[in-house]
């Protein structure tokens, strides 16, 4: 029977069938972070279990870790220094592999695991924290847990999962200059809506996916969770097998080639059934910014903000309203020449070397606009270094942006790093929900390029203006 | 998981409905980093008043209470978000048992999965109970889980309704984790078979 790539990663992974038609599915990479372990590791603490595979387990810090250049000198928030003080105390007393801020690989949990080569094709990869759908880029099953998933993986390296539905998102095509797998996956979700993958996997194929780099397919799956997708995965290739060569956890010479092998037996076969399939023109799509306190409230950066009364269901037009009082926006306004306070880019979506390239073409030779505050922050250590190594960091600091250390940073309103009531911002973030990025922040998101076009511009701003 | 087979307790008598899990746990106790110790936590706003002291109206400050594993409450208990926190604290209070005319799907799944045994019984016998439960100490509840009945303090036996499948976890005291743990050897198995190539994460 034809299979999609899906299936053939659920298949190789189920240990056992129970009546109900619940899976023991296996988890290959367990990736653990401070934020959602704790209640875990005292779960197996008091009922004297271990960690049946320290050696399929990776931990790290940064969602509380701040992301300012002394903060190896010690944190001052009290909650989030036990949170990261209990993860070293487990990490140490349980044995898993851990880095911590003073390693060069540090990062954030999403940006780390491919990096390293940890997140490999045709793996289960789990972690307490829903963004985790990003690995799906490397064409593994990738998907968030709770804390007593988390638990539960640490005990036994295995999941209780029903299979989801398959779903799939095409994009066909040639993707217009300016535009990035931002763009596209916020176009998909536009389309779609933030219920439009809800029990479902969503697989994106289709000519611009394919054309796509590694960092753009991993931005693309870190947002199909915004889609209400279980999980998002693109089907491993040359690009793929590319991207993963001679990283540090990746098999290596002949273990290498036998991998690629199999690898090339994963993607979908001819004829496979999807439960439900969307198709995207990539020429149609220009660069896209949100406007609302949801993803799906997203328009062209050419476009205007929708008037709520134009909407005939009632309990809708009152959350368009409630979404154009919040972010202080007019229906019918113009979404460029927004005014913005602050331009943050950064987080698990997009804060590759490729994304800070991105940003660093548009900031190169431009200065800041006054008054706006502008972060860039790496996705992990290495992700710095090689950014300061090639320049960027350079071209950054000349034009009046923040260079700081890895971690989530302003993505969420967990560190330091925080807007003020009313500020709006610029974000390539992936969440723009009432005050995630700080109680009374505004969020547009938008891709690295669109974000450094805000940041010199001080306004919203058409990125193809500039290049 | 402890076991649960058979306990006889103090009941507290909680006689209201719609008993959310911000009221059993209020949001600003859930930065923790355990889930023991939530205890003193317990119905927060409702035990202690504004200025932290406890509020001897509240039924769990009673001394004939204080020692209650049995909870007797009100229609909906457990309404609101999923929060484990929520059965966490129960549990670290030392109650194992809550009796009500109906729960919250989440919370009733949640209790099964952290040992406490979710009890539903019609209102007007709810009702009975409660007065059971008036009594204090001199008045004990018994549940029998492998009976399938709450004993009352004149000897009367009240059936209830389990599901057969939950209530074999309870009574081995498997959690999702110990259920998982019954299929080891096919976990054995499934790893012995792993490629050649697949690398392990070590040397961090
Ligand atoms: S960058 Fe943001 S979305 Fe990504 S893991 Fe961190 S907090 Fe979550």
């Amino acid at each position: 029977m034809s299979r999609t790539l899906f299936d053939k990663i659920w298949d190789a992974h189920v240990v056992d069938r129970l009546e109900d038609g619940t899976c023991v599915l296996y988890i290959d990479r367990h990736l653990v972070h401070e934020v959602t372990s704790p209640q875990a590791f005292e779960g197996l603490r008091l009922a004297g279990r271990k960690v049946r595979r320290v050696d399929e387990t990776i931990a790290v810090v940064d969602h509380n870790i701040p992301t300012d250049a002394d903060r190896l000198n010690g944190i001052n928030e009290p909650e989030s220094k036990l949170q990261i003080e209990t993860l070293e105390a487990n990490v140490a007393a349980f044995g898993v592999p851990y880095f911590p801020v003073s390693d060069a690989r540090q990062g954030i949990v999403h940006v780390i695991g491919p990096e390293q080569g940890i997140s490999l094709p045709g793996f289960t990869i789990v972690c307490g924290d829903s963004h985790t759908s990003t690995h799906g880029a490397l064409g593994a099953l990738a998907f968030g847990i709770g804390t007593s998933e988390v638990e539960h993986v640490l005990a036994t390296q295995t999941l209780l999962q029903k299979p989801a539905k398959n779903m799939l998102v095409r994009v066909d095509g040639v993707l217009p200059p300016g535009c990035t797998g931002k763009d596209i996956v916020l176009a998909i979700i536009g389309k779609i809506g933030t219920a439009g993958g809800t029990g479902h996997v969503i697989e994106f194929g289709g000519a611009a996916i394919r054309a796509l780099d590694m960092a753009g397919r991993l931005t693309v799956c870190n947002m199909s969770i915004e889609a209400g997708a279980r999980a998002g995965l693109i089907a491993p290739d040359e690009t793929t097998f590319e991207y993963i060569k001679g990283r540090p956890y990746a098999p290596k010479g002949e273990d290498f080639e036998k991998a690629v092998a199999y690898w090339k037996t994963l993607p979908s076969d001819e004829g496979a059934h999807y439960d439900k399939i969307v198709v995207l023109d990539a020429a149609q799509i220009a660069p896209q910014v949100t406007w609302g306190t949801s993803p799906e409230a997203v328009i062209s950066i050419t476009g205007t903000v929708p008037d709520p009364q134009a909407e005939p269901d009632e309990a809708r037009r009152d959350q368009l309203q409630q979404m154009l009082r919040y972010m202080d926006l007019q229906p019918g306004q113009k979404i460029a020449g927004t005014k913005v306070d602050v331009v943050f880019i950064g987080s698990c979506t997009n804060s590759r070397i490729e994304d800070m390239r991105a940003a660093a073409a548009v900031a190169k030779g431009r200065h800041v606009a006054p008054g706006v505050r502008v972060l860039v922050v790496p996705g992990s250590g290495l992700v710095k270094a090689q950014a300061e190594a090639e320049g960027l960091a350079k071209i950054f600091t000349e034009a009046g942006f923040e260079w700081r250390e890895a971690g989530c940073s302003m993505c969420l309103g967990m560190n330091p790093d925080k807007l003020t009531p009313g500020q709006r911002c610029a974000s390539t973030s992936n969440r723009n929900f009432e005050g995630r990025q700080g109680p009374g922040g505004r969020t547009h998101l938008l891709s690295p390029a669109m974000a450094a076009a805000a940041a010199v511009t001080g306004v919203l701003t058409d990125v193809r203006e500039l290049v | 998981m402890d076991k649960f087979t058979r306990l006889t307790a103090a009941a507290a008598p909680l006689n209201l409905a719609n008993v959310d899990t911000d009221k059993i746990i209020p949001a600003r106790f859930l930065k923790t980093i355990k889930r023991s110790g939530l205890g003193k936590s317990l119905f927060a706003d409702m035990r202690y008043n504004a200025d932290g002291a406890e509020n001897p109206a509240f039924v769990l400050n009673q001394p004939k209470y204080r020692q209650a594993q049995i909870l007797v409450a009100g229609d909906n208990f457990g309404c609101g978000s999923s929060r484990e926190h929520a059965p966490w604290a129960l549990l670290d209070f030392g109650i194992r048992c809550v009796i009500a005319p109906g729960f919250a799907d989440i919370f009733h799944g949640n209790c099964f999965k952290n040992g406490i045994l979710p009890i539903v019984l019609p209102a007007d016998v709810c009702e009975q109970l409660m007065d059971d439960a008036a009594q204090g100490t001199n008045a004990r509840l018994t549940i029998d889980l492998e009976k399938q009945v709450v004993v009352r303090p004149d000897g009367e036996e009240i059936h209830f309704e389990v599901d057969a499948f939950r209530k074999h976890c309870l009574l081995n005291g498997l959690d999702d984790i110990g259920l998982t743990l019954e299929h080891a050897a096919a976990i054995d198995a499934y790893e012995a078979k792993t490629p050649s190539w697949k690398p392990a994460i070590n040397g961090v």
